[in-house]
Order: C-alpha cells, then sequence, then structure tokens
C-alpha cells in the first residue's frame, strides 16, 4: 500500500473567492485542511511611506481608497487623528453629517459582504439584491462629493461641503423611458434629507427580504452554522475587532465604549452573537444594518432641525471662502499657503480608532512638526482578521476555507495597505 | 477619561515600578517607554495583571527616528537670508539610487517598535514604546506567546523596518515582494524604490533593472512653529 502524503493547494491570488488578490497555501490531507499560509501584499502600495512624502491634506484621498468598500469610515480615523493633534473642534452639524455617512458607509460595507459572501457560498439572487440598494446610497456619496466610491469628503476640521439641497435626477436616454424615469426620480425630487429619510423607510423591509432568502436557508445553515468557532478569548487574543468579537460574545464597540463624535447622543443598539461561529456573525451584521438604519434616521432628524456650519471656523485648517479671497488679501494668502504647503501639525502623537465597518480601523501619527507624517500607520481590522485564518480553518474542509474568507469580510485594500 | 487615565497610571507605577523608564501623558493618551531587556516582562504584567488587564494587542508598528525634525526647507532664517527655493540639500525625500546615505544626528536609537494595547474588560488603551539597543541589528523579543496577534504585526515591521523579533517561529517577508531586497519603510529607502521591472524582448523574460524615475519633492518638507500650540510655561524660561 502506498504511503499517502499531504499535498498542497495553491489558491488564488485569481480566484474569486478569494475576493481580491489572496494567495493561500493550503496543506490538505485529502479534503481536511491541515495548516492555511495566506501570503499577501499582492495590492501593496506602500500608503503609509506615500503619505510621509506629502502634506497631511493631500493623503485623504489615499485613505479611501484602503478598504475601498467603506471609505468614509478610513477618511474619519484619519482626521480624528489630525483633529486631536490639532485640538480643533469640529462643528456639531459637521459630526452628525461624519456619523450619518459613517453608517450609509457601514451599509455600503455590509451590502457587499452580504452580497459577496452569500455568492461565495452559493446565493446567486442575494448579490443583486444588495447591489440594488447600494446603488441609492452610492448615489448618495455621488451627491454629496461628486464622486461616488473615493469621496474624499471628510476633511480635518468638518466635511468639504454642506449636504446639497437637491437630490442629482435621472434624465430621459434611449434606454431609458420618460416613464421609467419618472419612476425612478420619484424619491429624488426632494432634498437630499427627504431622499435618506424615504431610504431609511424602505430598508428594513429590504433586509427583511434578504432574512426571507438567508436567515432559515437550509443550505445557507449548512454552510454556516458550526463554521470557524472562535471562543471569547482566542477572539481577543487573535486581535479580533467589531462584528468578528461582536459575533463571539464579547460586547465591545467603540462607538458605544469609547464614543467618538456624537454616538453618545444618538440611541442603538449593538447586537451580540453567543457561538462565535460564522452563522453568529451573519446575524449579528444583519443586525448591525437594521442598527445602522435606525441612526441615520436619527442624524436625519437633526439635520434638518438644525442648520449651521459644516467646518471649522480655523483658516490654517480650512480653506477661506471663494469672495473673501476676492476680496481679502489675508484670505488670499491663508489659500495660497494651505494649497501648496499644508499645515503644520503640533510635534507629538496620536491614535484614533474608528468602530469601522469591519472592525477598529485605527491611525497612528507621529509628527515632528511638519507639515508631512513623519510615519502614519494604519491599523487595518482585516489584516488582524486575515492571519486568523490558519487557526479558524484547520480541521475544515477545503469548502469551508472560502465561507471563513467570507464571514471574515476580507478587502484586500486594507490589508495590504 | 482623564479619571480612566489616572487610574491607569497609578496601576502603571504600582505593577511595573523600576521597569518604566518614561511616562507621558498628551492628548489623552498615555504613553510608557521600556527598556528592550524588560519587554517580554512588561508585557506578561500587563495582560495578566488584573488592575491591567490589556487582553487585546491592538497595533504593533516599527518606527525609525533617524529623520526626525529633518526640513527640506529652511524657513527660521528666512527674514535674515531671504527664502532658499527649497530644492537644495539632499535629504531622504531626494535619494537617488547609489547615493549615500545622510547621517542622521538624533540622539535617540534609530529603531522603536511602538504597542497599541486597549483593555476590553476595563475600557482603558495605552502606548508602549522600546528602543532597539542596536542601530546596525535592530532586535527585541516577540510578544507572539502574550498576545497571538503578534505573529504578522512582527512579521510587518520585520519586513518593512527590518527589526528582528527574537523568539517569532517565522518571521518571513509578509507585504513585500517575494526576493524582495531592503527595507522599504527605513528612511534611506527611497520612495520610488531601487528596481524597476519589465518584460524584455530580446532576453524574454521579465527582468528588474536601476530605476529611471528622478526623485523630487513637490512640496518641500518644513516644520514652522505655530505660536498657538507653544507651551507658555517653556517661553517664559
Amino acid at each position: 500500500m502506498p504511503e499517502i502524503h499531504n499535498y498542497t493547494l495553491n489558491f488564488g491570488p485569481q480566484h474569486p473567492a478569494a475576493h481580491g488578490v489572496l494567495r493561500l497555501m493550503l496543506e490538505m490531507d485529502g479534503e481536511v485542511i491541515q495548516r492555511a499560509d495566506p501570503h499577501i501584499g499582492l495590492l501593496h502600495r506602500a500608503t503609509e511611506k506615500l503619505a510621509e512624502s506629502k502634506p497631511y491634506n493631500q493623503s485623504i484621498g489615499y485613505m479611501d481608497r484602503l478598504d475601498y468598500v467603506s471609505m468614509m469610515c478610513n477618511e474619519h480615523s484619519y482626521c480624528l487623528a489630525m483633529e486631536k493633534l490639532l485640538g480643533i473642534e469640529v462643528p456639531e452639524r459637521a459630526q452628525y453629517i461624519r456619523v450619518m455617512f459613517d453608517e450609509i458607509t457601514r451599509l455600503l460595507n455590509h451590502l457587499l459582504w452580504i452580497g459577496a459572501h452569500g455568492l461565495d457560498v452559493g446565493a446567486m439572487t442575494i448579490f443583486l439584491y444588495a447591489f440594488r440598494e447600494r446603488e441609492d446610497l452610492m448615489d448618495l456619496y455621488e451627491a454629496v462629493s461628486g464622486a461616488r466610491l473615493h469621496a474624499t469628503y471628510y476633511r480635518p476640521g468638518g466635511v468639504n461641503r454642506d449636504l446639497p439641497d437637491a437630490m442629482p435626477q435621472f434624465l430621459p436616454s434611449k434606454w431609458r423611458s420618460q416613464k421609467e424615469v419618472d419612476r425612478l426620480n420619484e424619491t429624488r425630487s426632494g432634498s437630499m434629507l427627504d431622499f435618506i429619510e424615504d431610504f431609511t423607510k424602505r430598508f428594513p423591509g429590504y433586509v427583511d427580504e434578504y432574512e426571507t432568502l438567508l436567515t432559515d436557508n437550509r443550505i445557507w445553515k449548512q454552510r454556516l452554522v458550526d463554521i470557524g468557532i472562535v471562543t471569547p478569548e482566542r477572539a481577543l487574543q487573535l486581535g479580533f475587532t467589531g462584528p468578528m468579537l461582536r459575533g463571539s460574545g464579547i460586547e465591545w464597540d467603540l462607538r458605544k465604549k469609547q464614543p467618538y463624535e456624537v454616538y453618545d447622543k444618538l440611541d442603538f443598539d449593538i447586537p451580540v452573537g453567543t457561538n462565535g461561529d460564522s452563522y453568529d456573525r451573519y446575524l449579528v451584521r444583519m443586525e448591525e444594518m437594521r442598527q445602522s438604519n435606525r441612526i441615520i434616521k436619527q442624524c436625519v432628524d437633526w439635520l434638518r432641525a438644525n442648520p449651521g456650519p459644516v467646518m471649522a471656523d480655523d483658516l490654517k485648517v480650512a480653506p477661506p471662502k471663494r469672495e473673501a479671497m476676492k476680496a481679502d488679501m489675508e484670505s488670499l494668502i491663508h489659500h495660497f499657503k494651505l494649497f501648496t504647503e499644508g499645515f503644520c501639525l503640533p510635534e507629538g502623537e496620536a491614535y484614533s480608532a474608528v468602530e469601522h465597518p469591519k472592525g477598529e480601523f485605527g491611525i497612528y501619527l507621529v509628527s515632528d512638526g511638519a507639515n508631512k507624517p513623519y510615519r502614519l500607520k494604519i491599523r487595518a481590522p482585516g489584516f488582524a482578521h486575515l492571519s486568523a485564518l490558519d487557526e479558524m480553518s484547520r480541521g475544515h474542509m477545503l469548502a469551508d476555507v472560502v465561507a471563513i474568507i467570507g464571514t471574515q469580510d476580507i478587502v484586500f485594500g486594507e490589508i495590504d495597505r | 477619561m482623564t479619571a480612566r487615565i489616572e487610574q491607569l497610571s497609578a496601576a502603571l507605577s504600582q505593577c511595573l515600578s523600576g521597569k518604566i523608564r518614561s511616562q507621558q501623558e498628551d492628548v489623552g493618551e498615555l504613553t510608557i517607554e521600556v527598556a528592550a531587556a524588560d519587554l517580554h516582562d512588561v508585557c506578561l504584567q500587563l495582560r495578566d495583571h488584573e488592575s491591567l488587564a490589556f487582553d487585546q494587542l491592538i497595533d504593533l508598528c516599527g518606527v525609525d527616528y533617524s529623520a526626525y525634525g529633518e526640513v527640506e526647507w529652511e524657513t527660521d532664517t528666512a527674514t535674515f537670508d531671504g527664502f532658499s527655493r527649497g530644492v537644495e540639500p539632499a535629504t531622504n525625500g531626494r535619494l537617488k539610487f547609489g547615493d549615500d546615505i545622510p547621517e542622521h544626528n538624533t540622539d535617540r536609537p534609530r529603531y522603536g517598535v511602538v504597542y497599541h494595547l486597549l483593555s476590553v474588560k476595563l475600557n482603558h488603551r495605552l502606548r508602549l514604546r522600546v528602543y532597539t539597543e542596536d542601530d546596525a541589528m535592530p532586535m527585541v523579543d516577540s510578544v507572539m506567546d502574550v498576545w497571538r496577534v503578534a505573529d504578522w504585526f512582527e512579521r510587518e515591521a520585520f519586513d518593512l523596518f527590518g527589526i528582528h523579533f527574537e523568539g517569532h517561529p517565522d518571521l518571513r517577508r509578509i507585504l513585500t515582494d517575494y526576493g524582495f531586497v531592503g527595507h522599504p519603510f527605513r528612511k534611506d529607502f527611497p520612495l520610488s524604490g531601487n528596481v524597476e521591472m519589465r518584460y524584455d524582448l530580446e532576453q524574454k523574460r521579465v527582468i528588474y533593472q536601476p530605476v529611471s524615475i528622478e526623485p523630487r519633492v513637490l512640496v518641500p518638507r518644513v516644520i514652522r512653529h505655530d505660536n498657538r500650540y507653544l507651551n507658555p510655561e517653556e517661553d517664559e524660561a
């Protein structure tokens, strides 16, 4: 009888279930994983080094490109770090706008996650459903910043501009009749806040639709229940944060425990899992979508009632008004200095973390007093999660690795940086 | 938040007395520095002592302090000499392939490793810094057996800064390419890298060659002392 050896399977880097460019070296015994060795870095762009060579305000756009499905949350962390060192206060309206867009971003992220996770495990329909809603949310990004994905909307001291009064509308074309355009524009006839409010009314129904498709689906449960179980102790050891940590039953959410911006004034709940398996993490994220929807609704109500500035009144970091530049020499100088040289941060170091859709996203900023960061370290939640892939997948079958990658919500922009 | 920091700093001085080289609080964050030799013991204490209980290592990163405070455009003396064009000194930003590495003259060691710790149990954070003793062969103890997550973080710091972690079982490169030479986040590594690769028609294979990009600095690095952030007590002294 011949001796049977383990064999090594090369999974990725170009595999649709690898969520980008993950190269996995799997040591297999038959169909059972003995060891998983992820090779990462295929999307490494040295964002941290690039940021060292640019003035602070020119790196905001790079932050979008880290976790490219939760753009504004990345910017948020970076802006918070700068604000911490500068010691500037953000106007309350800007804080509400940021929180609202953080939650819109959370929906965007979780919708992509549920679509991709479903697709990996074999549920095709959910992907189309999720992308239908993402379209509305990306229209919001576009309305506020001009870009559907990489918004570059947050600024140290606030946000780039106030919410627009009108939503962009569809125009009839060769492939869209007037009748269809009218139907599409129906919810877009009012202001942006009207559109968001309408969305928050529709959205819980959509989540119900997803749940009907998945939650009690026999195949879905067979693929997720008891897959990749992580105990609370191990979850802490492995550096899990966000839904991965909450799925294991630890009640930890920065929005509640170390609140930033206006999260302490808003009413929402934190879902927590019990078993620490992939199915619990699925349930946690589904409930998070409902809670985000609640937060968005509260922000809309507040923003309607409270107009005001959206940028700190500090000419060293905030560009002057266009009109002021035409008449006022001082403003012109400030504008020129801000866009050629940027601004200097006082010497020191700061770490600021936000509850990113994937976990704790942190920026560690070291400043030596210059107009460029001395060192910028990006703490990406996915990096810690992926490093636990080996432990989570050991003893599971090959097909379960795909489910585990899905449940970890891997995006390579942030892992490889 | 401040009460929490006071509590933590009292607990720190009680549990780790004698091992803390310096301790400071800035922008609401507590930073301690310990000697590289004490690192492993300190980490175990930080994790296991019940009034510290740092059950999570949030982040670990290397820092290269060799160019700290370096400027590409001198503005302090400009009132007397006029402004320079800001293109002159060959600083790290303008390093070319094969250039001599600029000398660094700071009194602190070149490499540091910074740990960000979080206690989920007690809800506080701490920043821990160690400096490596030898600049030529930077080395600190691995904390992988204290927090398992340190595995990849240490591999990353090794890859990008060349800091060795003693006791790490599998210290391989992680983010850079297979067969990469050098440690790219060191301040003396040019931003454009040292080599570029292309497909060579004659040799019919991918070849590496020295980079053809000229290094340039679009915005010079400048330090300005904004009087709003100066410490008034310091000025009086």
